[in-house]
């Protein structure tokens, strides 16, 4: 079982100029971790974070796209992973922290702590998709999950963290997506 | 006893003309009958439009503002089955955040003759009084004239960042 807070730490160090999709609990941690304008809140509707990064990806092919998802938000939204297999896009990486909970609404836990998302994401055609246990194992994958051809997916297992209540005031803030959008168009 | 005229039917290549003139490069799409031959099968065979098939109708409003970060401009192709069902994702980033967020919603099984308003379906007569609510604008597109209020409202809403809606009211047909 990895702490997330270590292993966005160890991503961290990797981040350049990537776009990178963030959403709830992985949101909070990661804004805690490394703020900067290129980070994009999925916003609105728990699931989509997925779909945002894809229409990102698809908009900047130029651009490599991590996305920062949990668990219980792609149940909410599992059907992005046959999307994502159709149209595979070669610059987009997939994190999944896997901790068996919504632990922003209460740390229920999901339906089934027992799902094996990378097996989901194979069987919906994303080839490159790996169950990650270590925080080792997750720091020796990183170079790749930020070169290599995708669409790249990790399952990622992670121990519950805080519970809520969290605050996305400012995550989801005009200002904070204006400047996403201005350092998206410098480059 | 007379019979009026049947209508002429509505040609989905005016619509299809519309959508390019508004310079959409995604066409994000869930299946419909009412759409499904005058509009999606032609549009998979365009080569100047780009087709994002998707399992949900929710999945569209992410990709379509993913895609407006990037100035790709999308068109949301669903029934209104599915504007239902993808509500919660269409109050959050056409209404919430004011995205433009381009909606073609195809309303199967509306009869021609009555308002959307007045079907005796429930689910066609909700759409338009939902869409008050939001306060979404929307355009209806009963006929061929009609394809001409596409393109400068898809203008409009990537220029104000606002959302809009095309009631397809009648089924296009495909020449």
């Amino acid at each position: 079982m990895i702490d997330r807070k270590k292993a966005w730490a160890a991503l961290a160090r990797h981040i350049t100029d990537e776009i990178v999709v963030a959403t709830y609990s992985s949101a909070t941690d990661w804004i805690a971790t490394i703020d900067r304008p290129l980070n994009y809140f999925s916003f609105g509707a728990m699931g989509l974070a997925s779909s945002h990064a894809l229409g990102l990806a698809l908009a900047r092919p130029d651009k490599r796209v991590i996305v920062l998802d949990g668990d219980g938000s792609l149940l909410m939204n599992l059907g992005t992973l046959v999307t994502i297999g159709a149209v595979a896009p070669k610059n987009f990486a997939h994190i999944v922290a896997h901790n068996g909970s919504y632990e922003a609404n209460g740390g229920h836990p999901i339906p089934n702590k027992q799902t094996d998302f990378a097996g989901i994401a194979r069987s919906s055609g994303i080839a490159k998709a790996q169950r990650i246990d270590t925080l080792a194992g997750f720091e020796a994958a990183i170079p790749n999950l930020l070169t290599e051809e995708g669409p790249l997916f990790v399952d990622l297992i992670v121990e519950q963290g805080e519970l809520g209540p969290r605050s996305y005031k400012d995550m989801y803030s005009r200002v904070r997506r204006q400047a996403f959008r201005e350092a998206l168009q410098a480059g | 006893m007379h019979d009026s005229p049947a209508p002429a039917p509505l040609q989905g290549a005016l619509i299809i003309d519309a959508i390019k003139q508004a310079r959409v490069d995604y066409v994000l799409s869930v299946p419909d009958l009412h759409t499904s031959n005058g509009l999606l099968k032609p549009i998979a065979q365009d080569k100047e439009l780009k087709l994002i098939r998707t399992c949900k109708e929710d999945e569209t409003l992410g990709i379509a503002a993913g895609l407006s970060y990037g100035n790709k401009r999308a068109l949301i192709l669903i029934q209104w089955t599915g504007f239902l069902y993808a509500m919660n994702a269409i109050r959050a980033m056409a209404c919430d955040h004011s995205m433009p967020m381009c909606m073609m919603i195809g309303l199967l099984g509306k009869e021609p003759e009555l308002p959307s308003r007045q079907s005796a379906r429930f689910g066609v007569r909700i759409v338009e009084p939902m869409l008050d609510t939001l306060g979404i604008a929307y355009h209806r597109i009963s006929e061929d004239a009609d394809a001409a209020l596409i393109a400068p409202a898809i203008e409009q809403a990537y220029a104000q960042s606002k959302p809009i809606a095309f009631l397809i009211e009648r089924r296009p047909v495909h020449a």
